[in-house]
C-alpha cells in the first residue's frame, strides 16, 4: 500500500522558507483524513520562488502547486489535490511551466524528478550508464572524449577539463587523487548545493569515471561546512553507494577500486581555489600554492591530482553515456554544452536555469527572472559572484558566453547572476568587495593582502570628496597592482568589481551622490 | 592508541588552561577516532567543535601531540579558518549573510536589525548567553535572500518582522 505519490522538496532552500512545516502538515492532514500518501522528499526543480512547490503524482503525470504554506494544506486536501485538483496555488502540469519547460537540462535532468537518495531511482533515470562506459573504455578514450566534449571547468575558470585529466593520466605515480571543488563560496551561486542535495550520486559518479580514467584510487569533496544539508545527502549516498558496490574495492564488479570521503572546509573564501583548497585538505593553513607545479602533476600531498567543480564532474557521466558530440551540439563558439545559470539577488523569478550558453543577460533577467523582486528597474547585475564586474543594462544584450563576456570585462565564472535595483549604491558595491577581499585574504601576497585594505581606505576617502581626483588615480593604480601582482584570483579579480562599478556608475562616487541620499 | 600523549602546555599562556578532565576525554576521543586520516588536522578540529562547541585554548596542546604537530601549526589553522571558535558561544550560533545576494535585497538593514535588537555586534554573544552573532558570507540561498541560519537551521526571506519572530521572547 503506497497511495499517491507526493513530493515536497527536501532542498535547503525550499526548507528556508518552510518545506519541512509543509511536510509535516500533510502527513498529519493525510492522517486525519485517512488518505494514504506517499511523501517523496525530492531535489528542487529550481524555480524558489514557488517553494515550497508541492507535487503531486497523477496519472496525467506531475502537477504542481505553490508556494505552498502549512496552513495551505487543509485546503488543498480539501480541493482534492491529490486528484489534481484546482486550486489557487495550481500550477498545472509541472513540466509544462514554461520557466522550466524552455531549459535544457543536462546536467540538472534528475534533480527535482528523484528521490536523491535512491540509487534505484537514478539508475532507472539513466545512472551509471556513463562509468559503465568508462569501464568498458581504455583510460585514454575516456579522457579523449571529456577533451572531445568541449568540457570547460565549470567551477569558474573554464579551463578545459580534459586538458587536466590527460596530465594526470601520464604523470606516472603509485598513487593520484581525485578531488572535487565543492566550496562553493561565490555570493549568487547554489548551483552546486542544488546538485549534490538533489542528486549527489551524479558527483559520485562523474568522480568515479575521472578516478577510472586517470588511474586514481581515492576520491575526495571538499565541501564548504555552511551547506549541511548537501553534507547529509552526500553523506548517505556515498554509504549507499558503497553498500551496493558503487564504490570501493571492486565498483560495479569491474575489480577497479574507488573510494570517497566528503572532507568539510572551514568557512575560508579563499579555499575555493584550488591550492589552497589542496592545503587545506592536508590539515594546513588554507594558503595558496605557487604554480607551477600544477595541481595535475603535484597536488594533493605531492601526487597527481584532477581537481575540478561539482558542475564539471555532475557533466561527465552524460557525456559519457551519450558520447561528446550530443554534448558539444550545445553552446556557442569555444563555450560547449550547457551551463546551470543562477538567478539570484533581487529578482522576481530567482532559481535555477541551465541552457546552452549563448542565450543573453537579458533573456535571463527579464524572460525568465521577471525584472526585479522590488518591480524597480534593474541598475546593475553581478555576474560570476564576488570577483565579478558589475554588468550596467548597457551590457544585458552579451551573450552568455566565455569570450564574450572576457571581451566586456566580465566573466561569467560559476554561472550566478545577482542583479540589483535602482537604489543601489554602487560605491558601496566597490567598496564592499575591496573588504570582502581584505576580510578572506590568505595573506600570502602582498598586493591582496595589504591592497584590499588600502582599497577600502581610497574608496572612502573618494566618497569623502577629499582630492577626489587623486583618490580615483590612486585607485586605478592600486587595482592596476593587484591585477597583476596578487598571486591568485582574490587579489586578482577583486578589482573586477570595483572598476566595473567606478566606469559604469561614477555619478555614485561623487560626494555630492551622498548628500542628496 | 593515543591514550598516553606526552603534551606540552603552552606557557606562558594564561588562556590556556587545562582542560577539565570531561573536556579532555572528549578531545582525545576525536584525537583517537579520526587522528590516522591523511591530513586530519581540519576533521579533528570539526571533531572537537562538534563535541565542545569550540576549540578551547587548553585543546591546542593535546591536538598537537596527538597529531605530531607543533602547537603553533594547529594554532595557525585554528586562527586562520572563520569557523573555528577560540571563544565559547552561545547556545546557539546565527549566521547573517552579508554576501552580495542578500545585500540586493535589504541584507545591510537586516543586519543593523538584528544588532540592535540582540544587542550585540558581530562574534558577540548576547547578555543571557542565547546567541551568538556571525557574519558569513553566503548560505547558497541568493534566490531567496536575505537569509540567516541558526545552527544548522536555514531561513529564507528573513524581514526584521521574520526575524523578531524568530527569535521570539528569547532576545
Amino acid at each position: 500500500m503506497s497511495g499517491t505519490r507526493l513530493y515536497v522538496p527536501r532542498d535547503a532552500s525550499a526548507l528556508s522558507l518552510g518545506a519541512e512545516a509543509v511536510a509535516r502538515a500533510i502527513a498529519a492532514e493525510a492522517d486525519r483524513r485517512g488518505a494514504a500518501v506517499e511523501l517523496v522528499r525530492n531535489g528542487s526543480r529550481g524555480l524558489l520562488w514557488l517553494e515550497p512547490m508541492v507535487e503531486v503524482e497523477t496519472p496525467a503525470g506531475r502537477v504542481a502547486y505553490g508556494p505552498v504554506r502549512a496552513q495551505d494544506v487543509p485546503g488543498l486536501f480539501e480541493a482534492g489535490f491529490l486528484g489534481g485538483g484546482r486550486h489557487a496555488l495550481a500550477l498545472g502540469p509541472t513540466a509544462e511551466i514554461p520557466y522550466l519547460k524552455r531549459q535544457e537540462r543536462l546536467t540538472f535532468a534528475r534533480v527535482g524528478i528523484t528521490d536523491p537518495l535512491s540509487l534505484e531511482d537514478y539508475i532507472a533515470h539513466g545512472g551509471y550508464r556513463g562509468l559503465r562506459r568508462a569501464l568498458e573504455a581504455a583510460p585514454a578514450e575516456v579522457v579523449k572524449t571529456v577533451l572531445d566534449s568541449g568540457l570547460r571547468g565549470r567551477g569558474g575558470a573554464a579551463f578545459p577539463t580534459g586538458i587536466k585529466w590527460q596530465t594526470v593520466l601520464k604523470t606516472e605515480s603509485a598513487q593520484k587523487y581525485v578531488v572535487c571543488n565543492a566550496d562553493e563560496g561565490d555570493s549568487g551561486t547554489f548551483s552546486d548545493r542544488m546538485l549534490m542535495e538533489g542528486d549527489p550520486f551524479l558527483l559520485i559518479e562523474g568522480m568515479s569515471i575521472a578516478g577510472v580514467a586517470a588511474g586514481a584510487t581515492q576520491g575526495y569533496i571538499y565541501l564548504r561546512c555552511e551547506y549541511p544539508h548537501a553534507h547529509r545527502a552526500l553523506n548517505a549516498a556515498i554509504a549507499t553507494a558503497y553498500e551496493r558496490g558503487c564504490l570501493g574495492a571492486d565498483i560495479l564488479g569491474s575489480g577497479r577500486r574507488f573510494d570517497l570521503e566528503v572532507r568539510l572546509g572551514a568557512g575560508a573564501y579563499i579555499c575555493g581555489e584550488e591550492t589552497s583548497l589542496l592545503e587545506s585538505l592536508e590539515g594546513k593553513r588554507g594558503q595558496v600554492r605557487f604554480r607551477p607545479p600544477l595541481p595535475a602533476v603535484k597536488g594533493l600531498f605531492g601526487q597527481p591530482t584532477v581537481l575540478n567543480n561539482v558542475i564539471s564532474f555532475a557533466s561527465v557521466p552524460l557525456i559519457l553515456d551519450r558520447g561528446a558530440e550530443f554534448y558539444r551540439d550545445y553552446g556557442m563558439g569555444r563555450s560547449r554544452g550547457t551551463l546551470p545559470f543562477q538567478l539570484a539577488g533581487n529578482i522576481r523569478h530567482g532559481g535555477l536555469v541551465e541552457k546552452a550558453f549563448g542565450l543573453t543577460l537579458r533573456e535571463l533577467l527579464y524572460d525568465y527572472g521577471g525584472g526585479s523582486l522590488s518591480g524597480r528597474p534593474i541598475r546593475a547585475v553581478q555576474v560570476g559572484g564576488p570577483l565579478g564586474a558589475y554588468i550596467p543594462a548597457s551590457g544585458f544584450d552579451t551573450p552568455l558566453d566565455y569570450e564574450a563576456f572576457a571581451a566586456i570585462g566580465g566573466m561569467i565564472g560559476h554561472g550566478g547572476l545577482v542583479a540589483f535595483d535602482d537604489t543601489v549604491d554602487m560605491a558601496a558595491q566597490a567598496r564592499f568587495a575591496m573588504e570582502f577581499c581584505a576580510v578572506e585574504s590568505c595573506g600570502k601576497c602582498t598586493p591582496c593582502r595589504i591592497g584590499s585594505t588600502r582599497g577600502v581606505e581610497v574608496i572612502d576617502r573618494l566618497v569623502a570628496g577629499q582630492q577626489p581626483e587623486k583618490q580615483e588615480a590612486l585607485l586605478r593604480d592600486l587595482c592596476e597592482t593587484m591585477t597583476h601582482g596578487s598571486l591568485c584570483a582574490l587579489g586578482g579579480l577583486t578589482p573586477g568589481p570595483v572598476l566595473s562599478a567606478l566606469n559604469h556608475f561614477p555619478e555614485d562616487f561623487k560626494p555630492h551622490a551622498k548628500a542628496a541620499a | 592508541m593515543k591514550t598516553h600523549l606526552q603534551e606540552h602546555p603552552l606557557h606562558p599562556m594564561p588562556a590556556a588552561r587545562p582542560l577539565p578532565a570531561a573536556e579532555r576525554a572528549a578531545v582525545l576521543e576525536v584525537v583517537a577516532r579520526l587522528g590516522d586520516k591523511p591530513g586530519a588536522l581540519l576533521p579533528v578540529l570539526h571533531g572537537v567543535q562538534e563535541a565542545l562547541g569550540w576549540v578551547p585554548p587548553g585543546a591546542v596542546s593535546l591536538i598537537a601531540a596527538g597529531l605530531n604537530l607543533s602547537r603553533a601549526e594547529v594554532h595557525g589553522v585554528v586562527s586562520f579558518y572563520h569557523w573555528f571558535r577560540g571563544e565559547k558561544p552561545g547556545r546557539q550560533v546565527l549566521q547573517l549573510c552579508r554576501a552580495e545576494a542578500c545585500q540586493a535585497l535589504g541584507a545591510a538593514a537586516l543586519e543593523r536589525h538584528v544588532k540592535h535588537r540582540l544587542g550585540v555586534d558581530f562574534h558577540q554573544t548576547t547578555a543571557d548567553g542565547r546567541y551568538t552573532l556571525q557574519p558569513v558570507y553566503c548560505l547558497g540561498n541568493c534566490a531567496c535572500g536575505p537569509s540567516l541560519m541558526i545552527d544548522e537551521e536555514l531561513h529564507g526571506r528573513v524581514s526584521a518582522a521574520a526575524f523578531d519572530a524568530l527569535v521570539g521572547e528569547g532576545a
